[in-house]
């Protein structure tokens, strides 16, 4: 017998607008001992369809139609709230994508941990401590003893994810649902937990159903692939022959997402346009204390023309490099100069007229967008602020930035929060264009969206780089997508550059250990090869 | 298609699609819209107030004294055989213009300064801040008092002097709200555009700013009313024969067992105006946040 087996699951949601058929009759089954992995974009139902076995979505809007869902032979859909109680959080446990929203900032961690337990378990206060104490020791935290008692503020976000693997374990779940796990993480602090998930997975006997939108994280450790799409399951089944002799032509697209090639270096090697000399970033914290030294004597140059990568995991600076360089952040020292001007020094007129000039595309497209300007107002203000545009020929000049970037001409008055992220990000790429820069930095500019987007994205970036004859500085934390898109990589260590190269010396010939390791964590790596 | 929309662009006015499409959300809610018809209306009866007012607000008729509602005079007469519609008419002319202005002024220096606080930081922000905790500290009966001796008493001083005490608060919700916001990116994304910050603080954070505004107005502009109808009844503010809503309800407060119409309708024009401006004011709310709107 299966350890859970859902049969013809149907969730819809029922709003003003109509009914939503957000999970529409799927079945699939988990085994003990083995890791599924349900892939899928957001919206394809892929959560809907776990928190509706355990009466976790609202009901209404959400309606479970039909179907089954047997844990161990009894039908989660038919038991009562009580009961699913006493199965949530003992029989199967969750793990949330984001840990520093999911777990309670006035609560040390020690507290929440032995909350579930004491719950649960008819135990005494000292056994479930200790029993805490050695969970937390299991999923890898250093001293358990001694950061029993912390707030989780005082954890790192891939600490923060061990805390909450840890709670989630604590009552001996049999299933363990993850949903996104590691997709707010670096690439190598996410290598870590996918490890640590699979370990414990073995270690422990449970099933697990590991929940994502990128085929290329569950590669090394999914034993079971279901791959999901408006609300129904297109493809599954052994993960070898998913990778492998993939039929449906939506897992197909979902494989050739994964950016898997080098991109060939600019043949002719042109002036530099950017130089930067010894600089450093450093953040003041307060009287008494030593600065962060976010960026130390970094230099290098990106010649016209170039895609200049910059990689490293969140804290090495990578974000602040581009931000000293735009002047969003002011320096400590050193000399960023841009087509032979010393920037670090401009102000007023010149400074504006700088910024004309260099363009920054930003991470996340939900915060960088002002949500009460619609698309219309967001792409005319650097037109018009810039005497690019007067006020009779910015509309047509709005609609050639729409066209150029992907959107169509109808959605030109919709506000933000109308879009998807992909779309969002195109406005976001398409307000960085307005002013034809002729440099631009691209800050994590898809690590916010599914894997598909992101191909959709880059594709976009790499054409309308070309078109506008961009010079672009790259930063991101994840190598694979770097490689596919950058003349050149820099790496970037705690402030420092540690290694420099085209993709493809940093791919075959790593010469440090932070390299190698970073390239140890791209995930399906095997899947590249 | 195409030509459809480009002069569906140039029809709108540019670069305030917000207000505009608050506007015609605004259009939509019944309520909204009833609340800012009846306080047009009481503006509108205000200003016209001594040509259309049916008698005198200073003449007594001591003979007459206080009726009941007639045919004469439809809400009745006061103790002194004054008409109370005239009076009423009159008392809407200082109670809305006290509530208008004094909290106009509130809100013109409080966002100013709480969104410059907010947004350059630093020492600035300090020292700016620190100037409001000491008015927050200064008793504010001693500083209206010291007003009125320095420069005389005066209708328009009391509205100055009331909105100068009202806008500490409504600079301090400013300065939280653009302390949250510029931390985002997309005023990060402004500074790279190379906008000016005064046009930053304007276009961007503002209007991103104005829900909690909104709502702290709807609660300022009556209790502005009532102070000032305090401020009276202490000899500070308006004296009769001039009067106002909050001074008509407080002497109709005095003597509502024997004339209770002496403090219902004043009372209730009050009240409208209180109901009107807090429909108006949550429709607003809700007509500037463009998520909340479906269509």
């Amino acid at each position: 017998m299966s350890l859970l087996e859902v049969n013809d699951l149907q969730v819809s949601f029922v709003t003003r607008m109509g009914t939503n058929k957000a999970v529409d009759g799927i079945s699939f089954s988990v085994e003990i001992g083995k890791i599924t992995a349900i892939i899928g974009e957001s919206g394809s139902g892929k959560s809907v369809a776990c928190y509706s076995m355990l009466g976790l979505i609202p009901q209404p809007p959400g309606r479970i139609d039909g179907g089954q869902a047997l844990f161990e032979g009894q039908d989660l859909l038919q038991m009562s709230e009580a009961q699913l109680r006493e199965i949530r959080g003992r029989d199967i446990a969750m793990i949330f994508q984001d840990p520093m929203t999911c777990l309670n900032p006035f609560m040390t961690i020690g507290k929440q941990l032995v909350e579930p337990l004491l719950y649960h378990k008819d135990v005494s206060k000292e056994q479930a401590k200790r029993r805490a104490i050695e969970l937390l020791e299991e999923v890898g935290i250093r001293d358990p003893e001694d950061t029993f008692d912390n707030f989780p503020h005082q954890f790192s976000g891939g600490m923060r994810q061990r805390v909450m693997i840890a709670m989630a374990l604590i009552n001996e779940p049999k299933l363990l649902i993850a949903d996104e796990p590691t997709t707010a993480l670096d690439v190598t602090i996410q290598a870590q937990i996918l490890k640590l998930i699979a370990e414990l997975q073995t270690k422990r006997d449970i099933g697990v159903i590991f929940i994502s939108h990128d085929l290329a994280v569950v590669a090394d450790i999914a034993d079971q692939i279901i791959v999901m799409q408006q609300g129904k399951v297109v493809e599954g089944g052994d993960s070898q022959h998913i990778f492998h002799n993939a039929e449906h032509p939506y897992t197909q697209k979902l494989l050739s997402a994964i950016p898997a090639d080098s991109k060939q270096p600019m043949e002719d090697e042109t002036e530099p346009l950017i130089q930067v000399r010894k600089l450093c970033t450093w953040f003041e914290q307060g009287k008494n204390k030593k600065p962060v030294k976010a960026v130390n004597d970094v230099s290098f140059d990106i010649n016209r023309g170039e895609v200049l990568g910059l990689v490293g995991e969140s804290g090495s600076g990578k974000s602040t490099i581009g931000r000293s360089i735009l002047r969003l952040v002011p320096i400590t020292s050193g000399q960023v100069s841009f087509d032979e001007t010393d920037v670090t020094q401009l102000q007023g007129g010149n400074l504006k007229n700088f910024r004309r000039r260099m363009q920054m595309i930003f991470q996340d497209p939900f915060a960088s967008l002002n949500p009460r300007m619609t698309v219309f107002d967001t792409l005319a203000e650097p037109l018009l602020l810039h005497g690019i545009a007067n006020r009779k020929t910015v509309a047509s000049g709005v609609l050639k930035l729409m066209d150029d970037v992907g959107l169509a001409r109808n959605f030109v008055r919709k506000y933000p929060h109308e879009f998807s992220g992909g779309q969002r990000q195109r406005i976001a790429i398409g307000r960085a264009l307005a002013t034809s820069p002729e440099f631009v930095v691209a800050d994590e500019p898809v690590s916010a969206l599914d894997v598909t987007i992101q191909a959709q994205i880059l594709d976009l970036m790499q054409d309308l780089g070309k078109e506008y004859g961009l010079t672009m500085l790259f930063v991101s934390h994840d190598l694979a997508v770097v490689r596919h898109l950058a003349d050149r990589i820099l790496v970037l260590y705690k402030g420092e550059i540690v290694e420099q190269g085209t993709g493809e010396d940093l791919f075959e010939r790593p010469q440090q250990d932070y390299t190698r390791q970073l390239l140890q964590s791209i995930p399906g790596r095997a899947l590249l090869s | 298609m195409t030509t459809d929309v480009i002069s569906d662009i140039t029809e709108a006015e540019q670069g305030s699609s917000l207000w505009h499409d608050a506007w015609l959300r605004l259009r939509k809610n019944k309520m909204a819209l009833f609340g800012g018809i009846t306080l047009l209306l009481f503006v509108i009866i205000a200003i016209l107030t001594p040509l259309i007012a049916p008698y005198s607000y200073e003449t007594q008729n001591l003979d007459l004294g206080a009726t009941p509602p007639s045919a004469a005079h439809w809400l009745g007469t006061d103790i002194f055989g004054r008409d109370l519609l005239t009076q009423v008419m009159y008392g809407g002319r200082i109670s809305l213009a006290v509530g208008f202005v004094a909290t106009s002024v509130a809100l013109v220096i409080g966002i100013t300064w709480g969104a410059i606080a907010g947004y350059v930081g630093g020492r600035v922000d300090a020292v700016m801040m620190r100037l409001v905790d000491i008015l927050y500290a200064l008793p504010f009966m001693i500083f209206i008092v010291l007003l009125m001796v320095v420069f005389g008493r005066n209708v328009l001083l009391l509205f100055l002097a009331i909105g100068a005490v009202e806008w500490l608060t409504m600079a301090r919700i400013m300065r939280s709200q653009v302390q949250q916001l510029r931390q985002q990116e997309f005023v990060e994304a402004a500074i790279s555009l190379g906008l000016p910050p005064h046009t930053i603080i304007r276009r961007h954070l503002i209007p991103n700013a104005l829900g909690p505004i909104i709502v702290y107005t709807t609660l300022t502009i009556p209790s502005v009313m009532l102070l000032e109808a305090f401020l009276s009844f202490l000899g500070l503010g308006i004296q009769p024969p001039q009067t106002s809503w909050g001074l008509l309800i407080s002497y109709g407060a005095e003597t509502m067992e024997e004339f209770p119409w002496l403090l219902i309708f004043p009372g209730l024009a009050l009240t409208l105006t209180l109901f009107s401006l807090n429909f108006l004011g949550d429709g607003l709310r809700d007509a500037l946040d463009v998520r909340r709107s479906k269509d």
